[in-house]
């Protein structure tokens, strides 16, 4: 194979393109052979370019809008776990969008370093990862009027499950709470009140607060799921804390990932979080069985990302950066920005599609973007 | 445990024995010591109890069944036959009763007599009682999907027909009469019951399954022109025109009459040719658009005191009630009365005759509705070897996807009923069955499928196909394109924004949209988008020092800016009139629009 043709082709066509006329290109060709595959290739990959004035914004919105409107089925369950469900569909997309922060349904899906992911002790894993609350391990919280306490008994088969000792659960209550307790019995807490919650209200607040106290394991993380993948186990939960789990010495920390693009664009930065919204959204595309170029979602997420951090495609997200006031006042509430644009003195370029639909101009796209360069003396 | 009791949504109490309870309050209200009005639901799982007894609730009969049989004998029967009976004397007796959906929830009813078991708690009158009055007309709609059956059942709410014997004299408006119409060939139980035949909806027509040179793709319907000739299809549609003599403050009041010429907007005197001396158009007068029908005139608008001294402000108005943009009739029936606040009220009802034309809407009762899509000569439609010609040829593309089998078998009663002289039952769950109607077809020398060998009428060759012909029901609904048919070329256009006015009735634009306008965009179109939207294009004078709107003075053909003085540059400039509005809009908020402008090329 010639090399030195490759070369010359190499920054005029794309590494993977290169690479797979290398792959698939005959033994025994000819130079002459090769170099008319490279040229009738960089003819196709040019002719494919999209060229100035395309309103590729338009096109991705149509592209995605439309088989928008076919999507079914907003939610879907886990097949035989109980209250493990997942956002798809429209919603879904709208959420991504969004830019949201808040998710209807927060998911990770925690892959496992090598000897973790064989399945051995894969339940015990799984229970390390999801937050565990005073009241998951305790079967009964009782307030002692007498001497104003709170007993707490513990569930022994539930704490067996979490990999706790009662010993262990009062020290990281302990650390939680910063209370003072005491372990009666083998199975029962006791929670000492200082003066400070004499009264009966001020104890039951405190029984309340110790009731969701932080044990152990991941907050954040809900629920968890082990299911088999492929020939390893991973971990699915309701819940993310990508940041926490990452830490984890057995989580693969290459493939593990998120629903929470948000998330992943504060702990993986903004790079990341683009690749997340493609991800996201091709996720959602496939799973209603629809077809849509992945160019389109690129730009979308582009878009999403391009200031640096992840903005939505809300007023308040990416239509906030439009640099035209009429385009801006055109989206939602015209008249907060006609007057928070005449604050500062604003000046419309009209450089956009938006603004010159407004005054009736020749939109600087398509047909009516070439003009002359040369500006006529009056 | 004790299980609460809530009397219409309220809870009233507890009771001990729940199950003895309800039938306690079943049992008495079957021997009418209760109101049948009253009906109990027990819901085990939340324990509960629900006596309701107020209006709102969704009910229906249904006969009692005891021991696994039906408390209706044949002795009742022969009663009600002989009218020794009526339907609330069973009601009385508890033999049939009034379930409501959350009673109905604890029963076990039986479709028929004979499926009835020691469980069953209730048994079905009819069959057709899980459909209402409109689903019960399909016929054979147990052949169908729900889907489809629910649609058959919208669209004959929109057919024409005779919907009123007295119609003539009603002043019905915006009404549609079908010019003889027919009763079903093919009918329903609930066609006898609702007495169909008094006010019929629909014609029964020869319709042939078939592909006709693309003319009726897409659901899409050729009809006979022969068939038109005959009758087929026709209407009346009636339409209104109101107006009373309003009294406005000071004793002023509008006047029905015809106008004087002095009168302020006076039109022509060929405009209110038709008007008699009461200033109101004669009985069978065809007018045209633009003709008055009712003349009258309203007092000035404004007395205030500066028009007082103005003469030619003291005429009356001319508000007389002509005929709008695009529509014709004959004037039918002219009524002179008075309304409640005691002003004369002038109704006058226009008709007009609707012979079926392309774009006119048609459908069969299975929710298979369809456009005209041509209307072919009688010469040239196709034939039947006995010469039978089809009426309506339907497409055969509409019927797998949609699955509606009832369709077919309708065509197939049809012509049986057509052969025999007689009606077919087609009554859903309980119809003459559709092996009996193909075997009486073949008595008669018909394929038992129904179809049939056919010539082109136009080349008179035989098809290949064999095609699928009988008689169908038809209906013709009241989505005429005679309402609907509208272009605009120039017209009126808004006083605010200078765009074209909305609607069809007031000759308007067409509008293109938001979503139009993106299209344009994805096309790169953009000097033909602009083009579009130049239906408000103004040219402006605008002044170059500060950037504001100025005065073109056409006598003096001199521009001046009213801030700036006439010794500043002013440039005209092309924009939107909604733009112009718009920076009007800005100077109202206090916002100070400045125009800067430079050369664009
Ligand atoms: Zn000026």
């Amino acid at each position: 194979m010639d090399e030195e043709l490759f070369k010359e082709y190499e920054d005029k066509l794309p590494p993977a393109i290169l690479e797979n006329i290398r792959k698939n290109a005959p033994e025994k060709i000819t130079k002459a052979q090769l170099k008319k595959v490279l040229e009738l290739t960089l003819k196709e990959y040019e002719e494919m370019a999209i060229e100035p004035g395309e309103s590729v914004g338009v096109i991705s919105a149509e592209s995605i809008g439309e088989p928008g409107t076919q999507m079914t089925l907003n939610t879907f369950h886990f097949a035989g776990v109980a209250e493990m469900n997942v956002t798809t569909g429209l919603p879904r997309i709208i959420e991504i969008l969004d830019g949201r922060k808040a998710l209807s349904t927060p998911m990770m899906e925690i892959y496992l370093q090598k000897p973790y992911s064989t399945g051995k002790d894969i339940k015990k894993i799984a229970l390390m990862v999801k937050e565990t609350k005073v009241c998951d391990v305790a079967s009964e919280f009782e307030i002692n009027l007498a001497d104003s306490t709170i007993e707490i008994k513990l569930d022994k088969q539930k704490l067996e499950e979490v990999g706790l000792t009662p010993s262990t659960l009062v020290k990281n209550i302990e650390k939680a709470m910063k209370v003072n307790l005491k372990l009666k019995d083998d199975d029962l807490v006791v929670v000492k009140t200082s003066s400070k919650e004499s009264s009966l209200n001020e104890v039951y607040k405190l029984k309340e607060k110790i009731k969701d106290a932080y044990v152990q394991g991941i907050k954040g993380i809900l629920q968890v799921l082990p299911v088999k993948r492929g020939d390893e186990f991973i971990i699915i939960t309701a819940g993310t804390n990508l940041r926490k789990v990452l830490e984890l010495e057995f989580v693969d920390p290459v493939r593990t990932v998120s629903n929470d693009v948000y998330e992943i664009g504060e702990v993986l930065g903004v790079e990341a979080a683009r690749q997340a919204i493609i991800n996201e959204i091709l996720k959602v595309v496939d799973s209603q069985g629809l077809n849509i170029d992945k160019r389109h979602i690129m730009l979308v997420a582009d878009m999403m990302c391009f200031s640096g951090d992840l903005k939505g495609i809300t007023r308040y997200g990416i239509v906030q950066e439009k640099a035209s006031v009429l385009a801006r006042a055109s989206f939602e509430t015209p008249i907060k920005h006609i007057i928070d644009a005449a604050l500062v003195g604003e000046v419309d370029k009209l450089n956009s599609v938006v603004e010159n639909v407004m005054i009736n101009q020749p939109l600087p796209i398509g047909t009516g973007l070439p003009s002359l360069i040369v500006d006529a003396k009056k | 445990m004790t299980t609460e009791v809530y009397l219409n949504s309220r809870y009233v109490g507890d009771v001990e024995n729940p199950e003895q309870f309800v039938q306690n309050i079943v049992d008495s209200r079957r021997k009418a010591d209760l109101s049948s009005n009253v009906n109990v639901s027990y819901d085990k799982k939340k324990n509960e109890i629900h006596v309701e007894s107020l209006r709102g609730r969704l009910r229906r009969p249904l006969i009692v069944v005891k021991d696994g049989k039906s408390l209706l004998t044949e002795k009742h029967i022969t009663q009600l036959e002989k009218s020794e009976l009526t339907f609330s004397d069973l009601l009385k007796q508890g033999v049939i009763e009034y379930l409501d959906a959350a009673e109905e929830e604890g029963t076990f009813i039986a479709f028929y007599e004979n499926e009835l078991t020691k469980q069953h708690t209730h048994l079905e009158i009819s069959p057709i009682d899980i459909f209402g009055l409109c689903g019960s007309l399909v016929p054979y709609a147990n052949h169908s999907p729900g889907a489809r059956i629910a649609m058959g059942a919208k669209n004959q709410k929109q057919s024409l027909g005779l919907y009123a014997a007295n119609f003539s004299v009603r002043m019905d408006m915006d009404v549609n009469i079908l010019h003889s119409a027919q009763r079903p060939i093919v009918t329903t139980l609930t066609h006898e019951t609702s007495m169909y035949e008094k006010h019929p909806s629909g014609q029964n027509i020869v319709v042939a399954v078939m592909a006709y040179k693309g003319y009726n793709m897409e659901d899409a319907v050729i009809l006979n022109k022969g068939s038109i000739d005959r009758g087929m299809g026709r209407s009346t549609y009636f339409r209104p025109a109101i107006t009373e003599e309003l009294r406005y403050a000071g004793g002023l009041t509008d006047e029905i009459s015809i106008p004087d010429k002095e009168v302020k907007g006076y039109k022509s005197e060929r405009d209110y040719r038709f008007l008699e001396e009461d200033g109101i158009i004669y009985p069978e007068a065809q007018v045209k658009e633009g003709d008055v029908v009712i003349g009258k005139t309203s007092p000035p608008r404004f007395l205030s005191s500066l028009e007082e001294y103005n003469l030619a402000s003291n005429t009356r108005r001319e508000s007389s009630l002509g005929m709008k943009h695009g529509e014709e009739g004959i004037v039918d029936f002219v009524c002179i009365t008075e309304n409640e606040e005691g002003n004369k009220l002038v109704q006058v009802r226009l008709r007009d005759q609707r012979i079926p034309e392309v774009g006119d809407k048609f459908t069969s009762r299975h929710g298979q509705k369809g456009v005209v899509g041509l209307i072919v000569p009688h010469a040239d439609m196709p034939f039947s070897a006995s010469g039978i010609v089809p009426d309506l040829i339907f497409s055969p593309h509409g019927i797998p996807s949609r699955m509606t089998i009832s369709h077919l078998i309708e065509l197939i009663g049809g012509k049986v009923g057509a052969l025999t002289g007689r009606y077919i039952d087609g009554t859903t769950f309980d119809s003459e069955p559709e092996a009996a109607l193909r075997k009486l077809l073949l008595q008669f020398g018909f394929r038992e499928n129904g179809t049939e060998t056919m010539y082109n009428g136009e080349t008179g060759e035989q098809y290949q196909a064999k095609i699928f012909i009988g008689n169908m029901y038809y209906l013709k609904l009241k989505h005429m394109v005679a309402n609907k048919l509208h272009s605009r070329a120039r017209g009126p256009i808004q006083l605010l924004t200078r765009q074209p006015t909305e609607g069809r009735s007031k000759e308007g634009g067409l509008r293109l949209g938001e979503m139009e306008k993106d299209t344009f965009v994805a096309h790169g179109a953009a000097l033909l988008l602009k083009e579009r939207f130049d239906s408000d294009k103004t040219v402006v004078p605008v002044c170059e020092s500060c950037g504001m709107v100025a005065i073109y003075n056409e006598f003096k053909d001199q521009s001046y800016c009213p801030i700036c003085g006439d010794n500043v540059e002013i440039s005209d400039i092309e924009m939107s009139y909604a733009f112009k509005l718009i920076l009007d809009e800005f100077k109202a908020l206090g916002v100070y629009p400045k125009l800067q402008l430079k050369t664009k090329y």
